[in-house]
């Protein structure tokens, strides 16, 4: 049994009517004066979407920041592979977009497990994106009148999707690192490359600083501030393969975990529907398809179990296109968790393609037919490059073969509307927090999110808690401050320490097995059961037995990796627990147990609907759960219907 | 699909840190797939050499995808090896044959400082976009996106600049290190928009300034750069970067 919390937790959500609680909130908020502002020093890990925006708008306020990453630069942020787009409800198409409507489908897309105040907001402040983006010169897509262009992605009726050919990320991302190089130039930012945040420093219970390790030479370092804000990204690489970068990882998130913060909805996973297969075990990473292509691609499998014919020899009438069948309303542009579970219903059927029949087509055939090769080429000509370069197969001459794939977590560190967690002073943004997607994220709405956060959040947020903190600082021989630094270093001696015989990435994948397998796309309870006893087994393993070349003196990338996977071996098991606490299906949560007859997710909204915050009671011992509740009072509690 | 794969010869720099004066290793791998990435090629290796006892080969990567720009080999003499239009993470085994012999060497630039192995510190790049590679914006309200005219082809030629991917292969490939692919990019980018106009003279002078003193070399218009970049980002831009710099140190006052 879950040990549960009294209190419920409060997401102190503004009063008012849910159009003017943004407004609401933003005229209670305290102010630090213009003067003031450079007496305060905010600290941003992370300088992805994000924190590359929080960072450069909080110092064009006026606040000394120090900002932090583990790339050699913050333009490599993870962010920077985003393929698609970004979503805005600015109706430019004309086609019934409006605010409303945006909040709507991303609550709906969500499968009603996100807090309405915040998506609210999100659609308030999407336009805003756009006009801060175009300013900054990020060269969006755009029609032959010189205006911007739009397209469709899933989960919505409407064309609310602005786009960089197929590297919105990159763009968005560099015009944010260029406003942040920009306050770099002025001296209000000091950039920290190839630091990884190693610990948070609490002092009387509030967030005062972190504890870095310099990746090129292993040196240690505290550094204190009047507030951390925290905007480092997600957790998919606990699956080992994902679409994440490889660098992707959860230590921040879970060293502040650790130090007291809630961490929401953990086994909230996105599997995206449109990934390059697996081909083989020496496989580090999978590749994104982007969903721009359901655009124009249409899925099938063959109609006859185990037709192993060319898709060319497959003729019209024996091709299932089975998202068309079961969801004429949406067809291909079904939300991703409806796509990816559709997939693999097929290929379980045995009706899966290719060597390893764990794949289905994405056919282009019709829409070279009707628009040309080269329109195609031009929409998502990166994307057929790089498909032909993984798989030297041409997607212009035979369809793509794809497969779902561990992709985006919608879990992250519990916040309250402000963005603010539970302990005071941390404030989580962006993909590292839980707040906005629910249980499921529709595309093009994660680009939008780290920008919202960071850009017209954050920047009114933090100044109230600083209004409220006072100005005093910390010095580095603050008692609290030196232990984290001994416990952060003592944490580093010990995996060197271990000198056993087990390859770091070894015992990664062999994470990433048990995820996947008894974690993954399909759930049950007796295999979470197993997956947590399979869990605390590895992380025996680990330490009893892992092998870690080189010093910690040093540029040492196999520590690096050894100290995530670490932490990677603790979060699993809260994943696997939240996953098993959960009996309901929900979004990208699918438990076997709970199914319509036609095999659709089932919702318990009586007993369900909320948000878990999770509290740390230390390792392998039982979590706490604190419960938010959820209301819905704009969008009705209803039945996700995408038929 | 053991024994089916490719035996190489990898012939791999080695350097402990900046200060070590550093060398080739001479390193046997089997069973190479061609289905494997380049860099997942390195990840057997990198295995094979924890089982041994020795340390990793350390090299630089994140995305794998061909877009952040992380990784930076030196392969056969040519950055990101063989292939246009690749970077090193999305350059694949099958490229190569059975018995091949494949030099892997870092970037080799003075204003690039070899960190360990194949990795170096790109950290000029950033003091130069630090320096004027952005649009003097703050974040606020400014107006309507589509009050903004673009015309679709200025837009497209921004974008074309725009995809550089900062990893330095151009640098690496020109033989006097010039940056100026890298620089031009940018200026470009934002020249070829109404909201870059504004600074344009300024932002061609301080970049320039700050690449020079970081020790990047000048260009002698051989480009290599152009062969070498993963992004396709075009030698025209340097005429443009030139076109702008000779304007600006004409006609504005900065230039005087
Ligand atoms: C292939 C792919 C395609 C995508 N396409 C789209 C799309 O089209 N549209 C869309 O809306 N979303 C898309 N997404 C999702 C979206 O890109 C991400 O959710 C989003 O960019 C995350 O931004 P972020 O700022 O929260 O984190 P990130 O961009 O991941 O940045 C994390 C930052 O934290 C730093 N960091 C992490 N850990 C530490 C540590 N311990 N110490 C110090 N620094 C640390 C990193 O260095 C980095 O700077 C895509 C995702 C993938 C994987
Ligand atoms: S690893 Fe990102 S471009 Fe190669």
């Amino acid at each position: 049994m879950v040990q549960v919390a009294e209190a419920t937790l409060d997401g102190r959500i503004p009063d008012g009517p849910i159009e003017q609680k943004w407004d609401n909130r933003k005229s209670e908020l305290k102010l630090v004066s213009p003067n003031n502002k450079r007496k305060y020093e905010v600290i941003v890990v992370g300088t992805g979407l994000a924190g590359a925006s929080a960072a450069a708008s909080l110092a064009e306020l006026g606040y000394n920041v120090k900002a932090f990453c583990f790339q050699d630069s913050p333009r490599r942020a993870h962010s920077i592979a985003a393929q698609g787009g970004i979503n805005a409800a600015k109706n430019y198409p004309n086609d019934g977009d409006s605010i409303w409507r945006l909040f709507y489908d991303t609550v709906k897309g969500g499968d009603y497990r996100a807090r309405e105040a915040n998506v609210y907001r999100l659609s308030q402040v999407s336009g805003s994106i756009i006009d801060q983006c175009v300013a900054q010169g990020v060269p969006f897509a755009r029609e032959y009148g010189g205006l911007l262009a739009n397209r469709t992605f899933g989960g919505a009726q409407v064309s609310r999707t602005f786009y960089a050919r197929g590297q919105t990320g990159q763009q968005l991302l560099l015009g944010a690192y260029s406003a942040l190089m920009r306050q770099v130039g002025s001296g209000k930012v000091k950039m920290y490359p190839r630091q990884e945040m190693v610990d948070l420093i609490k002092v009387d219970g509030v967030a005062r600083g972190i504890v870095t390790r310099d990746l090129t030479n292993g040196k240690f370092e505290t550094h204190t501030a009047h507030a951390v804000v925290l905007c480092t990204g997600g957790y998919g690489n606990v699956f080992y393969l994902s679409t994440n970068a490889k660098g992707c990882n959860v230590t921040a998130a879970w060293r502040c975990h650790k130090r007291g913060a809630l961490f929401a909805n953990p086994c909230y996973t996105q599997i995206h529907p449109t990934c390059i297969p697996v081909s083989g075990d020496y496989q580090s990473k999978l590749t994104l398809m982007s969903e721009s292509l359901r655009n124009d691609g249409r899925v099938w499998v063959p109609k006859a179990e185990g037709d192993a014919r060319r898709a060319a020899d497959i003729p019209e009438g024996e091709r299932d296109y089975y998202l068309e069948r079961r969801y004429p309303a949406f067809g291909n542009m079904v939300p991703r968790d409806v796509a990816s579970r559709a997939a693999k219903e097929r290929c379980d059927a045995g009706f899966g393609v290719g060597a390893t029949q764990q794949a289905v087509f994405l056919d282009f055939k019709h829409a070279i037919a009707r628009d040309g090769e080269a329109t195609i080429r031009a929409k998502y000509g990166n994307l057929f490059h790089m498909y032909h370069k993984i798989t030297d197969e041409d997607p212009y001459q035979v369809p793509m073969r794809i497969y779902p794939a561990v992709h985006y977590t919608m879990g992250g560190l519990w916040v309250d509307y402000n963005l603010q967690s539970n302990v005071p002073g941390l404030f989580v943004l962006g993909e590292a927090n839980f707040s906005d997607h629910g249980a499921n994220r529709l595309g093009a709405s994660a680009l939008m999110q780290g920008l919202a956060d960071g850009y017209f959040v954050i920047p009114y947020t933090v100044g109230d808690h600083m209004a409220r903190h006072g100005q005093e600082k910390v010095s580095n021989d603050h008692p609290e401050v030196r232990a984290s630094l001994e416990e952060a270093q003592g944490r580093v001696s010990k995996i060197l320490g271990v000198a056993g015989f087990r390859s770091v990435d070894s015992i990664h994948r062999e994470l990433g097995q048990i995820m996947w397998n008894k974690v993954g796309m399909s759930r049950t309870a007796g295999g979470l059961k197993s997956a947590a006893e399979d869990i605390q087994a590895l992380r025996e393993v680990f330490w009893n037995d892992v092998k870690v070349m080189g010093t910690g003196e040093s540029f040492n990338q196999n520590l690096e990796h050894a100290g995530r996977v670490a932490d990677f071996l603790e979060f699993a098991e809260l994943f696997a627990i939240d996953a098993l606490h959960r009996e309901e299906s929900c979004g990208g949560h699918f438990r076997d147990e709970h199914q319509t007859d036609d095999n659709e997710a089932r919702r318990d909204d009586e007993n369900f609907c909320y948000a878990a915050g999770w509290e740390f009671q230390g390792v392998g011992n039982e979590p706490v759960l604190h419960k938010e509740p959820l209301d819905f009072n704009e969008v009705p509690l209803t039945t996700r219907s995408y038929k | 699909m053991s024994g089916q794969g490719m035996e190489l010869k990898l012939q791999i720099w080695r350097q402990a840190n900046a200060e070590d004066k550093g060398r080739f290793h001479i390193y046997h791998l089997s069973d190479v797939s061609p289905h494997m990435s380049f860099l997942e090629m390195l990840d057997v290796l990198n295995e094979q050499l924890i089982t041994l006892g020795e340390e990793p080969v350390a090299f630089d990567h994140d995305c794998r995808e061909g877009i952040c720009g992380m990784c930076s080999l030196m392969i056969n003499g040519q950055a990101h090896g063989p292939d246009k239009e690749t970077t090193t993470c999305q350059l694949h085994m099958r490229r190569f044959s059975d018995g091949d012999t494949i030099v892997i060497e870092p970037w080799r630039a003075k204003a690039f400082p070899v960190i360990r192995d194949l990795v170096v510190d790109r950290g000029s790049f950033d003091r130069i976009m630090s320096k004027g590679g952005f649009v003097s914006v703050n974040t606020g309200n400014p107006a309507d996106a589509n009050t903004i005219l673009v015309p679709k082809q200025d837009a497209d030629r921004a974008m074309d600049a725009a995809a550089c991917i900062g990893c330095g292969a151009c640098v690496a490939a020109c033989k006097n290190a010039s940056a100026l692919l890298f620089v031009s990019a940018k200026v470009s980018q934002l020249s070829l928009l109404p909201q870059g106009k504004p600074e344009k003279a300024q932002r061609v002078l301080n970049m320039v300034a700050q690449m020079d003193e970081e020790g990047f070399g000048s260009c002698t218009n051989t480009s290599e750069c152009e062969a070498a970049c993963p992004a396709g980002i075009s030698v025209s831009n340097i005429a443009r970067l030139n076109r702008d710099y000779m304007c600006a140190m004409l006609c504005s006052e900065e230039g005087m």
